[in-house]
């Protein structure tokens, strides 16, 4: 319907007041003030927003209070009623009122707004959805869930050549207890002039249940104070580690000997720091020829339990999330 | 006299939410709809899972009022329900006896469905939500166990997270993606405590909604040593209104379209 033509019983209504968006407009004011300035701009917008209120109240108000309500005067033609006007034709004869959609047209105006529903709620729901899931997927995968933390687990001189320590620590001393970790620790002595350690995690390679140490623990526990919090030292001496779990077995260089583990027992870097021993990130090994200071260690990034670092079955497992 | 009154008084309210939104109709509808007349007891192991459901939901709403979600208080809000909060042992221990129980209830539902051939046509949907229901159900079974926070929950949770880090491929992403991490730590006990009482019920709700539509929808299936033609008769010849389609396939398109089930063919 064009606008300009009023039908004949539709009153001459006033126009619409400009005051609230005058009204709105300070409200947006003070809203920005809030964050930009709060006492000057937002005073300002305060200001528009009471002036314009008060304008708006007044008009809205003014026929309660008995003022003429300004109208705009009538501008068409009187005209009597029916008079000009061909007799009225029933609805299901003559014209429609609306043109059927051509025969082709493809877009009618109820399949655009249809589509435009449907559509703006499609998009809608994808804009809300495909964040939601990032961001319950993604933290998983970067930042604080992937860290490696430095563990000081002593004086060198607190491990005795040739010995098994079984080291309690806490990785993370602001996780607390969930953080403890365990790992058996042999000093093996000098090699060209540098300590040598074979530093074996205790997380079974079948399914990460924490393994044991085959054998007794022999002698006094040392409590030392590393530099994350208290280190737990027991004295032992495996003839290999084994899994209470599932019954995995492994000798003392961390081989797979029986048992479902899909390689051997993962290991620590470590650093010596001003003569303290250091430990570093975890990395796997799929198996160890030799021992001691001698041992070849078939070394691979850190993979987790179940997971075959070599062999065919390592096309299994082509990517692995950081595990710091 | 007064009893009319009375009557007039009980009857206000009821006909007041009628008039405005016809839920009483649809719950008479849903509660005195016509079964078989051979029905048995083994057809009450359905609403006697949803029972054991909403025995779940309720004493788990309750526990979510105590229950901590962090590992330096997780296990002593645990032992403070159990000891201190006025009958915290029998709410506790009815979520988690009834935790089995529901499990059974599924499985036992489920047999008396198979055995009946429940599942046959038209009800395989049915029997696919009910599938799901039972996935859902046992993922419930996994996330709520890490939540004591002792040593059976953490070493249980190990295994079954890294259980599922095994699978080829995306395996290793799942798993971290289950600790929120590399280990399992304070995010991994939160979010299971998330997904344990937020996610997997909403899911679950929403199809027992579907299953129990369906239910109605479709109608209660007689035993199969019933002497009464059990549902609708399986028609294979060809549809007289759309040629190519055989009848069942025809029925289900009218039934799509809005025609009330069970209409002639």
């Amino acid at each position: 319907m064009e606008p300009e033509t009023l039908g004949p019983d539709e009153p001459h209504l006033p126009p619409p007041s400009l005051w609230p968006v005058g009204f709105a407009i300070g409200i947006v004011v003070v809203l920005v003030g809030l964050i930009v300035n709060p006492e000057l701009i937002s005073s300002i917008g305060g200001a528009i927003a009471v002036a314009f209120g008060f304008l708006w109240a007044r008009e809205a108000t003014a026929e309660l209070r008995g003022r003429p309500v300004h109208i705009e005067p009538e501008t068409r033609e009187l005209r009597p009623a029916g008079v000009g006007d061909a007799p009225a034709i029933p609805a299901d004869q003559g014209e429609a009122g609306m043109p059927p959609p051509e025969p082709g047209e493809r877009f009618p105006r109820s399949k655009f707004l249809e589509g435009a529903t449907l559509g703006l709620g499609a998009a809608i729901g994808g804009v809300v959805t495909v964040p939601v899931l990032g961001f319950a997927v993604i933290p998983a995968f970067v930042g604080d869930a992937v860290k490696g933390d430095e563990v000081d687990l002593g004086d060198l001189t607190d491990f005795p050549e040739g010995k098994w320590w079984i080291a309690t620590f806490m990785s993370d001393p602001s996780e607390g207890e969930v953080s403890r970790r365990t790992a058996f620790v042999r000093n093996n002595g000098l090699v060209q002039g540098k300590p040598s350690f074979t530093i074996i995690s205790n997380r079974c390679a079948h399914l990460g249940c924490p393994v044991q140490a085959n054998g007794p623990s022999l002698g006094k526990p040392v409590n030392t104070k590393g530099k994350n919090g208290p280190v737990h030292l027991v004295p032992t001496q495996p003839a290999g580690f084994g899994c209470p779990c599932h019954g995995g077995q492994y000798d003392t260089e961390g081989n797979r000997t029986a048992g479902p583990p899909v390689r051997a027992l993962d290991r620590y870097e470590y650093k010596i720091d001003n003569g303290r021993l250091v430990l570093l990130k975890t990395y796997s090994v799929g198996h160890v020829k030799g021992q001691g200071a001698q041992a070849i260690i078939y070394k691979y990034r850190l993979a987790g339990p179940g997971e075959h670092v070599d062999g065919w079955e390592q096309i299994l497992y082509p990517l692995n999330p950081p595990h710091g | 006299m007064r009893r009319a009154q009375l009557e007039a008084a009980i009857m206000y309210p009821v006909d007041w939410l009628e008039e405005r939104s016809g839920l009483v109709g649809g719950l008479r509808y849903f509660l005195f709809r016509k079964v078989p007349a051979d029905t048995n007891w083994m057809q009450t192991l359905g609403s006697a899972t949803l029972t054991a459901f909403l025995v779940q939901a309720l004493t788990g709403v309750i526990l979510a009022m105590y229950y901590k979600p962090d590992p330096q208080n997780a296990y002593s809000s645990v032992q403070n329900i159990t000891d201190n909060v006025f009958m915290g042992w029998l709410v506790r221990g009815m979520h988690k006896w009834g935790a089995s129980v529901f499990i059974i209830l599924l499985f036992l539902h489920m047999a008396r469905v198979f055995l009946f051939g429940a599942y046959k046509y038209p009800r395989e949907l049915n029997w696919i939500v009910g599938f799901l229901l039972l996935v859902l159900g046992m993922l419930e079974g996994f996330s709520g166990y890490l939540l004591p926070f002792d040593q059976t929950a953490y070493w249980a949770t190990v295994v079954g997270v890294n259980l599922n880090g095994t699978a080829p491929f995306l395996g290793p992403f799942l798993s971290q993606f289950l600790r929120s991490g590399a280990e399992i730590g304070g995010d991994t006990l939160s979010r299971f405590y998330s997904i344990h009482m937020l996610l997997l019920p909403g899911a679950i709700f929403g199809l027992i909604g579907l299953h129990l539509y369906l239910v109605i929808r479709l109608g209660v299936t007689s035993p199969p040593w019933s002497k009464q033609a059990a549902g609708m008769k399986r028609v294979e010849e060809p549809s007289p209104l759309r040629p190519g389609l055989t009848r069942p396939a025809a029925r289900g398109i009218a039934a799509a379209q809005g025609e009330p089930a069970g209409g002639q063919d």
